[in-house]
């Protein structure tokens, strides 16, 4: 289970704090400033693992980072996380973060701290990885852009607003694989049911 | 963008003063979207922390006006919202906005909505009370038309929800499961699966939903359910062998790219999933060679086809390689996941490299040679420039560690010891040298230096189990006296070496453990007298910079070398000085000197010379002072009450209500043995006074409860065993410690012309050839203590024994209509087809049986006079009845098996015991264990039985247990000789010391055969909360009284089916099962009783209705009730 999800620019300066576990405000200050010297002290050629000490949960967690630029992104997971996966799912995270804003840099991730949430939800949720398909978390986006749009748009005639916003369908793209012999069910579905 | 940003920032200054003018009406005229840049670029432009702290306390007052106001409209409001989150981000209160952020979700409009539910998961956690406010806002989102509105409520529900408020949502979210849109779907799954992490009890009726929702037909539902079963797996493997093949069948059609191509990542086929379905895999396959067998293809085509060189491919080569490793080998696979080993080892890539170093470390118990293999690039990684691979490397060494390379290995962890800082590295591996010290120290001299280096850079935040473990190993000694003597006298020496140093520095422990050892052992010296002793003592004592608790060691220390000087001045101003202390506790100490000094044969009677291992007899009930009892009581003093009868009757005076629970018969068990004063005398001659005992109990170690590391034998008997090897080891190994450190040495020495090696490569090779000295051949293999090597070719041999002996043992137990393991599944169905049979003949009989207490018993010896009587009927031919008639081939063996068990089953027949288990085994030795369930604890009794013809030697049973266990009471576990075919019994208690589902107690067995080779066995033994649950027998009117003191409750319907239904089936069921005591029935309506050893209380009151049975629980402890009634519900929904 992924603990935490920190995102902090080269001077230790918070730009996104995500705990899935409760920790009082102070220790997750602590937690922020701590991990920050911990990864600060650590060059960009070195293993990008690192063990969280005592802070977060002992022996069994790990930090994993990666650094963009001015950016570092720190995910806290427990030993049932493979390393290498949350690595890349770092990358699919910030690539996403790249369609969403073209071009992502330090400033979005600042004036747009809400819909960096939001693009981190659908990829995490409750500390369980939900989506590690890119295109399918910018549609969920986009939809919940499209909403935006539509409620800005439509404020003068707030009925219509609503009836319109009710009928707005997540798109749905073509999943399904139960064609011919692509088929994912498991085999022996009668026993269960 | 940037356009309204700049705009923003140039009219910042004007739009704070306008705020700070106008208050909370001129903001909330403020173009809101652009406040929170301003807010950002004011703090982007400020410089120090103090000016940040002022602009953000300036902020948030005018945030909390304008959210206050009534004329803030939710879209404003919106925009605060965002303000406030990056202002809690910042590490700044601002929870007057929490309240807001609620009814903000409540009230708004999607978009609001959305903003409100973020900052509420932000802001809140699950205990937070204002949480409770967001519950009817997710009740009604959740059953919205707007699919939206749906995603949020699931998402805010598996961030944060109030356990206890899980059954108001609990069936909106199961219908989700079955909703039209995938991703719906999945996020119902992800929340109910949040759900079984914080309440597994609330979810137990969803499993079957879980099991559809892996065969849904959209693979990210099927993903998102493999996070449960990933988790529940790892929890309890055995019961989910069954969906083994479906596993394996998905990642088949994964790996085989069946699945869409969206699914791809860098062209690899759902990379992520792939990794959960290996994990799945590795746990279900783990011991267990039959369904391991199912797996050995799909593991051999994931190997295949992951090479593309991308590093998510690695990822799935990791947990490929893990999986081969943890499952029944394969020789083949392992041969292929060795390479891949070698692969990440040798990759120029540092985090491939530390993955394969992990790979490295968890393989090396199985294959020791592979580490041979890559010795270069392991010495290569101990000089790495990032610590994380360098910790990771001694974490290898560690695991390879033997009497032979123990040195270098050794050296290089005090290297990086004394180069870290960080306390969580200090203390993991100040614990990890002492533990290899202790194992394998070559001699006395390395040992104590070892330690001294550990407990000057360990120092104060080392566990205190290790100066303790240290200073028992010295006070105990081994069996050579003259070899014990040597160590101590060369820790003293060492010690006042160290003590003469100007200007040095020690940590306080340090500082404790040399005043105990030069308090003990100083009279060991020749050279230096006491008297110089003393007088270091007393320069320490005088420095500032000691802790009061060192001071007491060293006074200590003191007290006992003063009877062997022969002038005292020095502890004469030692007197003078303390007695008038500030500090009470050095006062004491000081007096207590003063005294012994004038009584000297008192003196040598409390602190005898080199006796700190001897117990000691202490009149605990102070008799002697009984004299002086009776002359006060005359006098008219009040009698002595204890404690408890002081706070009860405190209590009665105060009249308020009284939470504490009555005194009940099972708990005064605590109290008896310090009740009257004039109690039992323990042996008054050799009473003393009070001071006395107090003073011996700062001076004697506290040996009692610390893990027991290093038995008698573990230190001498190894060490004779590797002396030979030694001879040709140690020079080698002092070569390349002298090469690696001194250079020069090198030059000087003559190097054979020949050599074409740089001067470091050799270095690095001699260094490897110390390190890895020993792990080739077979001999040292056993040496490791980890001997699994042997045991792979014998594998299958013990399996084919173990399920005969299961079934011996489980004919034996029927013959001898003892108790009978509950989990046995044979009888267990043949209990319920009985149950059919003899319903009538029950239902006459039962009311009376059950109000008796003792039937409980009774009522199981019946039940398994009826069970043979049917199995002898043929019923069962096909099963049981075989078992009676065992082929001549097997018949020696099971003869034997069946005299062990009996004679196991003789001594305890008064409690109830389950079946005897063999718990592990090899070709010479099996342990078997099984559990007696004595009215006061849990008593294990483990035999050890030697199946070779040879004699063991210096056999030693270990017991570990969870931290949640506490196993007491250990009885001799260290066996000098076991005869051939002999079979010797150990028993310990265990006791809970927190409620929980399932516990396991581990134990390690190590012996020496003829050869002297010594081997290790480990093993473990599943313990579950029932092993605890005792009944508890009390009156109906003691239950009324203690229901109502209990403040912890829990209240569940279970449905149940018509069959059980009746009241007596319900009662007969929790009787057996869960051990509970029937208080009373009273119509439809039942009490019972139990409690959890060794003396919580829990009562359940329960009624049956149409078509289920409610259940309510109270117990002082707050969490029993809630793991009574997951054991209930399984008991429920098996029978």
């Amino acid at each position: 289970m992924i603990q935490a999800i920190l995102v902090f620019n080269n001077h230790g300066k918070p730009r996104l704090v995500r705990f899935y576990q409760h920790f009082p405000e102070e220790i997750q200050q602590q937690i922020v400033r701590e991990t920050f010297h911990l990864v600060l002290k650590r060059d960009d050629n070195i293993c990008n693992f690192l063990e969280g000490g005592s802070l977060i949960g002992g022996s069994d967690y790990k930090l994993i980072y990666r650094h963009y630029a001015t950016l570092y992104f720190v995910f806290c997971v427990d030993s049932s996380e493979s390393e290498l996966g949350i690595l890349d799912l770092i990358q699919v995270f910030v690539e996403t973060l790249d369609k969403c804003f073209e071009n992502v840099c330090e400033l979005d991730l600042i004036f747009h701290m809400d819909k960096v949430h939001y693009i981190l939800q659908e990829v995490v949720m409750g500390g369980m990885v939900l989506e590690t398909n890119m295109n399918e978390i910018v549609a969920q986006i986009e939809a919940q852009n499209r909403l935006e749009k539509s409620e800005g748009g439509l404020s003068a005639a707030p009925a219509r607003a609503v009836s319109a916003v009710k009928n707005i369908n997540l798109p749905e793209i073509p999943r399904n694989i139960n064609i011919g012999d692509l088929n994912i069910k498991v085999p022996n579905l009668s026993q269960f049911v | 963008m940037s356009d309204i940003v700049e705009k923003t920032l140039t009219a910042l200054p004007g739009l704070f003063l306008q705020n700070q003018l106008t208050g909370g009406a001129a903001a909330a005229k403020a173009p809101f979207s652009s406040r929170l840049g301003g807010l950002v670029r004011g703090i982007t432009a400020l410089t120090s922390k103090h000016e940040e702290e002022k602009l953000i306390q300036q902020e948030l007052s005018s945030l909390k006006v304008t959210v206050a106001a009534p004329t803030t409209t939710l879209k404003m409001m919106k925009e605060c919202m965002v303000r406030l989150i990056y202002c809690e981000m910042l590490g700044y209160d601002a929870s007057f906005g929490y309240i807001h952020a609620i009814k903000l979700a409540q009230q708004g409009n999607l978009l609001e909505k959305r903003v409100g539910y973020l900052a509420v998961s932000l802001f809140l956690h699950e205990n937070h009370e204002l949480l409770l406010l967001l519950v009817n806002t997710v009740v009604k989102d959740l059953q919205s038309t707007n699919l939206i509105e749906v995603c949020m409520a699931l998402t805010v529900v598996s961030q944060i929800f109030p356990r206890e408020m899980i059954p108001a949502v609990l069936p909106l979210i199961e219908d989700k499961l079955q909703h039209s849109k995938e991703i719906i779907r999945r996020k119902a799954v992800l929340a109910l699966y949040k759900f079984h992490l914080i309440a597994p009890n609330q979810v137990q009726h969803i499993h079957i939903k879980f099991r559809k929702a892996l065969c849904d037909r959209d693979v990210g539902v099927m993903a998102a359910s493999l996070h449960i079963y990933l988790r529940m797996i790892k929890e309890n493997s055995s019961s989910y062998k069954d969906l083994t093949g479906s596993f394996v069948t998905i990642l088949k059609q994964v790996v085989g790219g069946k699945l869409p191509v969206d699914f791809n990542y860098h062209s690899v086929p759902a990379p992520w999933l792939q990794i959960q379905l290996l994990r799945i895999l590795g746990l279900l396959g783990k011991d267990d060679q039959r369904t391991s067998e199912l797996m050995y293809d799909v593991l051999d085509e994931s190997l295949r086809r992951a090479e593309l060189n991308h590093n998510v491919t690695y990822a799935i080569l990791f947990e490929c390689v893990h999986t081969i490793y943890s499952i029944y080998p394969k020789s083949e696979l392992l041969e292929k996941a060795a390479r891949c080993i070698g692969k990440f080892v040798l990759s120029p890539k540092i985090n491939l490299k530390y993955l394969g170093l992990k790979a490295l470390t968890y393989v090396i118990q199985q294959d020791p040679s592979l580490a041979l293999q890559h010795q270069m690039t392991i010495i290569e990684c101990l000089d790495h420039p990032d610590p994380i691979i360098k910790r990771e490397t001694l974490e290898l060494l560690y695991r390879i560690t033997n009497a032979q390379n123990i040195t270098v290995i050794v050296q290089k962890m005090l290297e990086y010891l004394h180069q870290s800082k960080e306390e969580y590295i200090i203390v993991n591996l100040v614990g990890k040298i002492a533990e290899l010290a202790e194992k394998y120290a070559p001699d006395n001299a390395w040992f104590i230096q070892t330690m001294n280096a550990v407990f000057s850079v360990g120092g104060d935040v080392m566990q205190p189990d290790i100066p303790n473990n240290f200073l028992r190993l010295l006070a105990e000694g081994f069996d050579d006296e003259t070899e014990d003597q040597q160590l101590r006298l060369y820790a003293v020496q060492s010690y006042l070496n160290l003590l003469d140093v100007e200007n040095a520095f020690y940590p306080q422990r340090f500082l404790q453990v040399m005043s105990w050892v030069l308090g003990e052992y100083a009279y060991l010296l020749d050279k230096e007298t006491p008297e110089e002793v003393i007088a270091k003592l007393y320069k320490l004592l005088m420095n500032s910079a000691i802790s009061s608790e060192t001071r007491a060691w060293l006074i200590a220390a003191v007290t006992k070398l003063m009877p062997q000087a022969h002038s005292s001045t020095i502890v004469e101003t030692l007197i003078q000085e303390f007695t008038v202390s500030l500090d009470t506790c050095m006062r004491q100490h000081a007096f207590e000197l003063k005294h012994l000094r004038e009584n000297v044969e008192l003196m040598k009677n409390v602190l005898p010379v080199d006796k700190s291992c001897e117990g000691m007899v202490v009149d605990a009930s102070l008799s002697f002072l009984d004299g002086f009892v009776a002359e006060e009581l005359n006098h008219g003093a009040a009698p002595y009450k204890p404690h408890h009868q002081r706070q009860e009757e405190k209590l009665a005076q105060e009249k308020v209500l009284n939470f504490e629970p009555y005194g009940l018969s099972f708990s005064s068990s605590g109290f008896t043995g310090r009740q009257s004063p004039a109690g039992i005398s323990l042996g008054s001659d050799t009473s003393g006074n009070s001071a006395e005992t107090g003073l011996k109990e700062t001076n004697s170690l506290k040996l009692e409860g610390i893990k027991k590391l290093w038995g008698k034998e573990g230190y001498l008997p190894k060490k004779e065993n590797t002396a030979t090897d030694e001879v040709e080891a140690q020079p080698i190994s002092q070569d390349s410690v002298i090469m690696e450190n001194v250079d020069q040495i090198i030059t000087k020495r003559d190097q054979p012309p020949a050599l074409t090696q740089s001067k470091e490569e050799k270095a690095k090779q001699l260094l490897a050839s110390s390190l890895f000295v020993g792990l080739g051949s077979e001999s040292t293999i056993n040496l490791l203590g980890k001997a699994d090597t042997i045991s792979h070719k014998f594998r299958r041999k013990p399996k084919v024994k173990e399920i005969k002996s299961g079934e011996i043992t489980s004919a034996h137990t029927m013959a001898s209509s003892s108790f009978n393991s509950l989990s046995n599944e044979e009888d267990y169905y043949l209990d319920t087809l009985q149950d059919r049979g003899d319903k009538e003949l029950k239902k006459l009989s039962f009311n009376s049986e059950l109000l008796d207490s003792e039937s409980f018993t009774e009522l199981h010896m019946v039940e398994k006079l009826s069970n043979c009587n049917l199995s002898a009927s043929s019923l069962f031919a096909d099963n049981n009845l075989e078992i009676f008639h065992p082929s001549q081939s097997t018949a020696v063996s099971v003869a034997n098996e069946v005299s062990l068990a009996s004679s196991l089953l003789e001594e305890p027949t008064e409690h109830m015991h389950s079946d005897l288990m063999e718990v592990c085994n090899n070709e010479t030795i099996s342990v078997s264990s099984y559990k007696i369930w004595k009215n006061d604890c849990l008593l294990m009794v483990w035999s050890v039985a030697n199946k070779s013809g040879s004699e063991l030697k210096n056999a030693m049973l270990e017991i570990t247990s969870e931290e949640n266990l506490k196993v007491t009471e250990q009885v001799e576990c260290c066996l000098p000789i076991i005869e051939a075919e002999s079979t010797k019994n150990f028993q310990c208690s265990v006791q809970m010391e927190q409620p929980f589902t399932e516990g396991i107690l581990s134990g390690i067995i190590n012996y020496q055969m003829m050869d002297s080779h010594s081997v290790q066995l480990e093993f473990s033994v599943a313990l579950s909360l029932l092993d605890f649950i005792r009944p508890l027998k009390i009156s109906t009117e003691d239950f009324g009284k203690l229901w109502l003191s209990f403040a912890n409750d829990v209240k569940q319907n279970i449905k149940m089916s018509e069959s059980q239904a009746a009241l007596p089936s319900a009662l007969k069921t929790l009787q057996q099962k869960l051990r509970l005591h029937i208080v009373d029935i009273i119509g439809n309506e039942g009490l019972l009783a139990c409690q959890l050893l060794p003396s919580i209380p829990c009562l359940l009151h329960f009624r049956v209705h149409a078509d289920g049975l409610a259940l309510w629980f109270r117990s002082s402890c707050s969490t029993l009730p809630d793991y009574l009634l997951y054991q209930c519900q399984k008991v429920m929904g098996e029978s």
